[in-house]
């Protein structure tokens, strides 16, 4: 790997190495192992040992940037573009709010990513952390220290053949307030191995979105890394649609009082993807809260996993948390994999999980064609209100608007108006 | 009621006794001699002595399974006995020519092992340490054309029937423990009850472990066949050592074209000293396989053993069978227990309800694990699985990990699962009346697993409730 190139302190290339030889040691997940029970890398293993994708040194010139997808422009306060985990400085424009500091990784100050860089995301453990720890190339380091109002979009774009190891930091200081978007999208065949450490400091406000979008032949494997201030409050929702193989991780650590969480997400599958959904909630302390939601729609032969965790531990007491997870099969030949679990070492707490998997219901199919609506219509209307939940939750318009469209072009033949838009 | 609970809260574990009796043991170790002595003590046929072996050999391969989530110190697998028995020298005919230092021991669990029970119409197969040693109401049950004897009996004088069931639905291969078991396994319990008998009384048999250094490791194999009932209930206890005693059993239930399986089980095994020093490790494979029609249910009550890991499981295999499990696991202490179900959908329209109930007190360590597979043909297969979990203090835990994995979308399943401590507004109450928090702690556990008590039969119902008395002592205030 080459890491030569990349602007690195000591204790960053320090960090890195260890990260590599930890990659070395811990070699690709199998399915033997019980975090990958349901999600077998074997196929990107050997494409990715046969070095069938390659590092991109600068951003293809030729992509004008008015062919990116799933572009905010003016709506976001700064769009940051990266291509095959490159920074495109022509496509991207970087925000001039007070409070607010957006720059690249490459740019970034030392000191910052010395206090920040792999202290939260666990590369000890997680193989493809550690291969992002250790070959992190470019990617958005955005901090603020006010409440910011509007919000930063982050886009990767990867195109056939090449791979990827974005690495993002948001920090949000005491009291801020701060929404970021991270977006994933691409075409052909492609690798992309994301990290992004969120950091939640006291009392600090933090709402992230997270879209994968990527092409329907593409390998997806990133891990968002919460970590949690007292009093602070996050809300992280993710939407999943795109990636042959696609695996989502998402893990908090409540680690001061009062800290709050919202985890969300919403996995929509067809044709043969796969797409696997991991989260982990740790409360290390008392009095903190956690609701979680994931919901999956399964269509043609595809495969959606839903495995969250809920680990109280000893003495974090009045913890509250609930966890939620629905699935709705739409063919014959889906499958859904769902493994919500708790882990609770105290007494004071009160947590519940749920789990459900189903079809549609034949009464509300019923209701609906009663009044005259067409059997097709009406089954896409009630995949649409399932799904709209979670989508009717975001809470900035123009991230409401470009996810749902994203999540519904996603659904083909099931909403007669957006049928072949994209797909 | 208050009084008796606290009659019962104040005894220690009651069956930590040693019976002095005079025992033909193997010496520790294991390898295909040690195999073979056990056959030929048996006298088993060659096939099973092969059976043996082959278990054995694959078990060589095999690694000792760490993904359960329960702590313990490595198991020195060559210094265990696999073999013990007490001395006796003809087979018995009747009753009367037991040895009566057993058949004390076993009326001072209450077991009377004399007929003297016709009364509460319990058919028990007593087993000490590795062997059976009497089975009651043989004949009466043979009447009907039930066959209700110990493993060892049965292999002797119903080879085919053994031959033809046993392994199928735990193959020798399945996992570690019960390999090891298919390799060692001495004695147990075999029921057989024919085409369309409803067998009239509770059959039941009662395990006991007495000599140190040995493991338990029995199988037990039920069949019903076409349309038949039985009620099969099971006991456990042992003495009280400092060392760490092993038990691996099997239990096989094969429930053929409408027959209907109950299994209940009251696990009181030795559960270590308030340290968590010694205690029995239950590590157990239960599973049944549930033709067209069919019902299988498992009750069980957890209260005993250092460790139990264990996940009575149900094939539904045939359409329309439907299969249940009922628990309640107590851990206080620094008991650990890894319990819950295995529900395998393959038929159309079977059907599945787990319902368990965890409570934990002191350091004890409670996880439930489960997993429900709906497999492609089991059209509108339906399951609902429940477990709830009662902490009481705040070093010990409680953890739920339900595996669910649907591929027939006409499938409906649904799980849930709280966890919390009782309630302050309700214990409130009951001491406001005038009832101790003791007495009342005592009272809302009863009533959380009142659920998996209704399914109990009564003698079971009423002693579950009690030692779940015995095994909370001390863990409130």
């Amino acid at each position: 790997m080459n890491t030569a190139t990349k602007p690195d302190t000591d204790v960053l290339q320090q960090i890195r190495e260890q990260a590599g030889q930890r990659f070395e040691q811990l070699g690709w997940p199998t399915p033997r192992l019980e975090e990958w029970k349901y999600t077998n890398l074997q196929a990107l293993q050997s494409r990715f040992d046969a070095g069938a994708f390659r590092e991109a040194a600068t951003p293809a010139a030729s992509r004008s940037s008015a062919s990116l997808p799933l572009r905010f422009g003016d709506r976001a306060l700064g769009e940051l573009v990266f291509v095959n985990g490159v920074f495109s400085p022509e496509a991207s424009s970087l925000p001039s709010v007070a409070g607010l500091r957006v720059t690249t990784f490459r740019n970034a100050s030392v000191d910052v990513l010395e206090e920040h860089f792999a202290r939260y995301a666990d590369y000890e453990r997680h193989a493809l952390v550690a291969l992002n720890t250790a070959n992190a190339q470019d990617g958005a380091v955005i901090e603020a220290d006010a409440a910011i109002e509007g919000f930063v979009h982050v886009l990767f774009v990867g195109s056939d053949g090449f791979q990827s190891f974005p690495r993002n930091l948001i920090v949000a200081g005491r009291g801020s307030q701060l929404a970021v978007v991270e977006s994933y999208a691409g075409t052909g065949a492609y690798f992309t191995n994301s990290v992004t450490e969120i950091v939640a400091e006291d009392g600090a406000v933090v709402d992230h979105y997270r879209l994968e979008c990527e092409s329907l032949e593409a390998f997806h494997v990133g891990t968002v890394q919460i970590h949690q201030g007292r009093s602070s409050s996050v809300s992280s929702r993710s939407f999943a649609v795109g990636g042959a193989v696609a695996r989502n991780d998402t893990n908090a650590v409540l680690a001061a009082e009062g800290a709050n969480l919202v985890l969300e997400g919403l996995f929509v599958t067809n044709g043969t993807q796969h797409i696997d959904n991991h989260t982990l909630i740790d409360h290390a302390v008392p009095h903190c809260e956690s609701v979680e939601l994931y919901k999956g729609i399964l269509d043609g032969s595809s495969r959606g996993i839903f495995d969250g965790k809920i680990m109280v531990r000893e003495g974090a007491q009045k913890t509250v948390s609930r966890q939620t997870n629905k699935n709705l099969l739409l063919s014959k030949t889906a499958v859904v994999d769902s493994k919500p679990t708790l882990e609770i070492f105290n007494d004071d707490v009160k947590c519940n999980h749920g789990s459900t998997i189903g079809q549609l219901e034949e009464e509300p199919l019923f209701y609906l064609r009663s009044r005259g609506i067409g059997q097709e219509e009406a089954r896409n209307l009630l995949v649409y209100a399932f799904a709209s939940e979670l989508v009717d939750r975001i809470r900035i318009d123009a991230v409401r608007e470009q996810i749902g469209r994203a999540m519904f072009q996603q659904m083909p033949g099931r909403l007669p108006d957006r049928r072949g838009e994209q797909r | 009621m208050a009084e008796t609970i606290e009659q019962i809260a104040n005894q220690e574990y009651k069956y930590g006794f040693v019976t002095d009796i005079e025992s033909d043991v193997a010496p520790p170790g294991l390898n295909e001699d040690i195999i073979r002595l056990i056959s030929a003590k048996k006298g088993e046929p060659e096939w099973l002595l092969e059976w043996r072996l082959k278990s054995l050999r694959h078990w060589l391969t095999m690694q000792e399974p760490t993904w359960a989530n329960v702590k313990f110190n490595k198991i020195d697998y060559q210094a265990i006995r696999y073999y013990s028995a007490p001395k006796q020298k003809k087979t018995l005919n009747s009753l009367d020519e037991v040895d009566p230092e057993l058949r004390r021991t076993f009326e001072k669990l209450g077991i009377s092992l004399g007929e003297q029970k016709r009364l509460s119409g319990v058919a028990v197969d007593a087993v000490f340490d590795s062997v059976s040693v009497a089975t009651t109401f043989r004949a009466e049950l043979a009447k009907l054309g039930i066959i209700f004897c110990s493993f060892s009996d049965a292999v002797r004088e119903h080879p085919d029937l053994v031959r033809k069931y046993v392994g199928s639905v735990v193959p020798y291969t399945d996992n570690f423990f019960a390999t090891l078991n298919s390799a060692v396994f001495t004695d147990g319990s075999f029921c057989y009850i024919p085409k369309g008998v409803r067998c009239p009384m509770e059959l039941s048999t009662y395990f006991r472990i007495n000599s140190a250094g040995t493991g338990q490791f029995e199988r037990t194999l039920i069949i019903a066949d076409e349309g038949a009932y039985v009620s099969y209930l099971e006991g456990c206890t042992a003495p009280m050592r400092d060392e760490n005693q092993l038990h691996a059993a099997v239990v096989e239930l094969v429930a053929l074209d409408g027959a209907t399986i109950k299994y209940s089980t009251v696990q009181n095994w030795y559960p270590g000293d308030k340290e968590g020093k010694g205690g029995i490790y239950n590590f157990v494979t239960k599973r049944g396989k549930a033709f067209k029609n069919s019902k299988i249910s498992w009750t069980q009550v957890e209260t005993g053993s250092a460790i139990t890991w264990k996940y009575p499981s149900c094939i539904l295999q045939g359409d329309n069978s439907v299969g249940e499990f009922y628990s309640v696991a107590l851990t206080n202490n620094h008991q650990q227990a890894d319990t819950g179900s295995k529900m395998i959908h393959i038929g159309k329209n079977t059907r599945s309800t787990i319902v368990s109930k965890g409570i934990s007190a002191g350091h004890g360590q409670q996880t439930y694990r489960g997993a429900v597979k709906i497999l492609k043909s089991a059209e509108d297969a339906r399951n609902y699985s429940q477990c709830d979990s009662l902490l009481l203090g705040d070093k010990c835990g409680a953890h739920t990990f339900p595996y669910i994995e649907v591929r027939n979308p006409t499938a409906k399943m649904e799980h849930e699962a709280s966890t919390s401590k009782i309630g302050e507004d309700q214990l409130f109450y009951c001491q406001q009346r005038g009832i101790s928090a003791e007495d009342a702690v005592s009272m809302i556990v009863n009533g959380f697993c009142r659920e998996v008590f209704r399914e109990l039969p009564m003698e079971f119902a009423v002693e579950a409730q009690k030692l779940l008395g015995v095994s909370l002592e001390g863990s409130v205030g």
